[in-house]
Parts: C-alpha cells; structure tokens; sequence
C-alpha cells in the first residue's frame, strides 16, 4: 500500500491512538490502587504533622492508627453529620456556603489530652494552599500547625511549607480576651495586631502569606460554633 | 547471515559511548538544558530524571526504529510524538505509584520529558533511519550522557546549595555560623541560575580536555 496515500496515514493514525489509548488506560487503571494509597499515606503524614509528630511514609499508617482516636464531620452550627471526615474533598466543600459545608474534625490523643486537628484549604498566589492547625482542648490555643502549597514561589511564597514559619503558629490563640473569635494576623512589619495573634508575613510573599490569612480566618471561623460548643 | 555486523561492533559501541564525550546531548549538541536546570538542585531528583528519561529515550528509539518502515511521512512527527508521550505517561503513573515523594519532586518536569529536544531530535536523526539494536544503542548512550551531566549538576549543587547529598548532612553542623563556626551554604547553588554556570563550567572543563570540540 502507498505510504503516503491519504487511506494509509488516516488508518495509521487511528490504529496508533486505539492502541495507545488501550495500553495507558490498562496502566492507569492496575496502578490506581498503589496511587491512592501514597496519597492517603501523604495525607495521614501531614495531619500527623499538625501535631508535630514527624512520620515517615512506611510508620504514618501505624502512628495514625494509634494517635487518631476519633474523626468525624461537623456543620457550621456544630452539629456532627454522618460520613467519613477523612474522606471530605475540602476543594468541592469550599464552593459550598458556608452553613452547608462538611467540616471535618480530627481527635489526637497527645500524652492523654485530646488536640483538635483541622483541615485548611485556600488560595495562595499561583495555585492552591492547604494544611491543618491543631488546637489544644481549650479550644483557643494552637497546638501546631503545618501548610503546604502546589506551586508557591521557590523561596518567598514556598517558605510557607517551611519549618520555621510554622513553628510561629505554636501558643497563638485564635479568640481574644472577650470570647470573640480573632483569628490569626499574618502580618507584614507595617501591621500591628495583639502578639498573641499574631505570626510574621514572609518577605516577598506578601500574596501567599495574606492568601494564608483568609484561609486560617474563613476555614477556622466555620468552626466557630463548634469551639464554643467545646468549650 | 555473513553481512551481519557484530552485535558489538566498533561503531556500535561508539553509539554508547559517543554521547558520554564528543557528542554529548547537553553539553555539545547543547539540548535538553531546561530539565537540567530544573532537577538538579539535589541529586536524588537528578538520578531519578537521568533514568526516567534514558528509559523514555531508549524505549522511544527501538519502536521508532520498529516502525520507521510503516511511518507515513506526513505524521512522522505526530507519531513520533504520540510514541514518546504514552511512554512518559507510563514513566509518570509507575512514579506515581512506587516512590511518590520523588515524583512529587519531580512534579511537572517529568511531562515535560515529552517536550525533552533530545528526545525528538535522537528519534528523528537517528531511530527513523536506522535499526532496532543501533538505536537502542543510541538511545541508552545518549540518555546516559544526559543522566552524567546531571549527575555532576546536582553532586555539586547539592553539596554546596545543602551541605548534603542525597539528603545526608556532609558538612559538620558545628562548622555553620549559626552554631559558631566559619560556614555557610551557598544559596545561589539552589537557584536555576548557579546550575546553568555549572554546565557551562563542565563545558569549559570538557572543551579544554578535548580540543576537537573547539570551533574556529
């Protein structure tokens, strides 16, 4: 047959693309259980970390198990809900109002006291940010705290996934002294805001690190029912 | 059988090997700088890039090569493209599936191999003219050659930018300032900037060794 037929090269392209289509489904589909599995293993790491227990990926699972004692979803009025609150798309939940949201809540049992963990999600510069804040069973004071971001700026905006910006969360609290609900200042050197509420802005991360504000400030601030219920 | 050539044969071997000196993909024909400049900043990534990619390459050469006979002229590119894409996305979901955080690392520069020059140009000047077994040959000599310079990249990046490589603390932690002693990282060394004065330093270095390469 004429290689360079009109027929030829229509019937070569579409037996090439039936093919290759055949074999990348049959690939994605048998990987698919392994794939999912790293997330959630990735997932459990980091709710871990809010509680700053550091876990690699082979003892997340095991470390989960015992420290996570309780997990399950509250409304915005504080009332529990049916459903597994590991399993909650923040990203579908966010689109939500705010009194139709599923907020998952975490227990970890740190040295026998109870911390609250709690998932964020939010916009940074270039694409979305994430994390979790723990509070102590006071309902006011944060445990830890630990963020990570899809593609923040190497350097300013990235700095949030780092250490030593979260280490500042640790000891804030997120009511003042009348009850209301405050939230935590991510503040650049100009801002003033009670100590107790306040962490330091990253330098030349001025968008990630007020992307992160909203976020701590929206997402916590659902809560606010539940922490007054808590409490 | 007796016009055969040695599976082994002289220029057979100079396939594997050129790419290693003479002909290296990056540093003289100049391709592929864009992930070496990416990956490098540690050399865990680097290896992991050099192989994903030798494997791509050498995979994308010998079924070229297979086909180069039943390839309309008119979508050869197409072809050649569609070839080297489902094998990156192969790369990509085994990466996914088996050593997770290193695909993280990697993230978009593993879908960026498909628009890797030295994979295209090695698929058109070579497999589409050639056999099988050549262009495996080809394949692996110029993914290794790659895989080396990258290799060299992050060993240095890596030790200077992190005090470290492959993650393991090299540089004593009393040594810092911060702890009271003399030294520091070079921050540069993390930045794309500093990795792309490396290879041009590996250039120099290799074009003063091999005076060959030197134009007029």
């Amino acid at each position: 047959m004429d290689r360079n037929s009109n027929v030829y090269t229509f019937i070569y392209a579409s037996v090439m693309v039936i093919l290759v289509a055949a074999i990348l489904s049959f690939a994605a589909f048998n990987l698919k259980p392994y794939q999912a599995k790293n997330v959630e293993i990735e997932k459990k790491q980091n709710i871990l970390a809010s509680v700053n227990i550091a876990a690699t990926a082979a003892d997340a699972e095991q470390i989960y198990s015992e420290k996570i004692v309780n997990s399950y979803i509250v409304n915005a009025k504080g009332e529990t809900l049916e459903g597994d609150a590991f399993t909650v798309d923040l990203k579908k939940e966010r689109a939500k109002k705010v009194e139709d949201r599923q907020l998952p809540v975490f227990e970890c049992n740190i040295d026998g006291g109870i911390k609250y963990i709690l998932p964020l999600y939010g916009a940074g510069l270039w694409g979305p940010i994430w994390g979790y804040i723990s509070v102590e069973s006071d309902m006011n004071t944060i445990y830890g705290a630990t963020f990570d971001h899809q593609g923040e700026t190497p350097g300013l905006g990235a700095e949030i996934a780092t250490k030593a910006f979260q280490e500042q969360f640790k000891g804030k609290t997120i009511f003042d002294e009348d009850g209301k609900f405050y939230s935590i200042v991510v503040a650049k050197s100009n801002e003033t805001a009670p100590a107790e509420h306040k962490v330091d802005a990253i330098s030349g991360g001025t968008i990630t690190s007020k992307g992160l504000q909203t976020m701590v400030e929206d997402d916590l601030g659902a809560y606010k029912a539940f922490f007054n219920q808590k409490n | 059988m007796s016009d055969k050539e040695a599976l082994f044969s002289k220029k057979n071997i100079g396939l594997l090997t050129n790419p290693l000196n003479s002909d290296n993909p990056i540093t003289v024909q100049v391709l592929g700088i864009c992930s070496a400049l990416a990956v490098t900043a540690q050399l865990k990534p680097a290896i992991v890039m050099a192989i994903s990619v030798t494997a791509v390459l050498a995979f994308a050469n010998v079924i070229i090569s297979l086909l180069r006979n039943t390839i309309p002229n008119r979508i050869r590119i197409i072809v050649q493209l569609v070839v080297i894409a489902a094998l990156v996305i192969l790369v990509d979901q085994v990466l996914k599936a088996f050593v997770y955080d290193v695909s993280k690392q990697l993230s978009v520069f593993v879908g960026l191999i498909i628009t890797n020059c030295i994979l295209m140009g090695r698929l058109e000047a070579f497999a589409l003219g050639n056999k099988p077994w050549p262009s495996l040959l080809d394949g692996i000599g110029n993914g290794a050659g790659y895989g080396m310079i990258l290799v060299i990249i992050g060993f240095f990046r890596e030790l200077l930018g992190s005090g470290s490589l492959f993650g393991y603390k090299l540089i004593p932690e009393s040594w810092y300032i911060a702890n009271g002693g003399f030294y520091s990282n070079n921050g540069m060394m993390i930045l794309p900037p500093m990795a792309l004065i490396t290879v041009g330093v590996i250039i120099w270095v290799q074009r003063s060794k091999n005076r060959k390469l030197i134009e007029d």
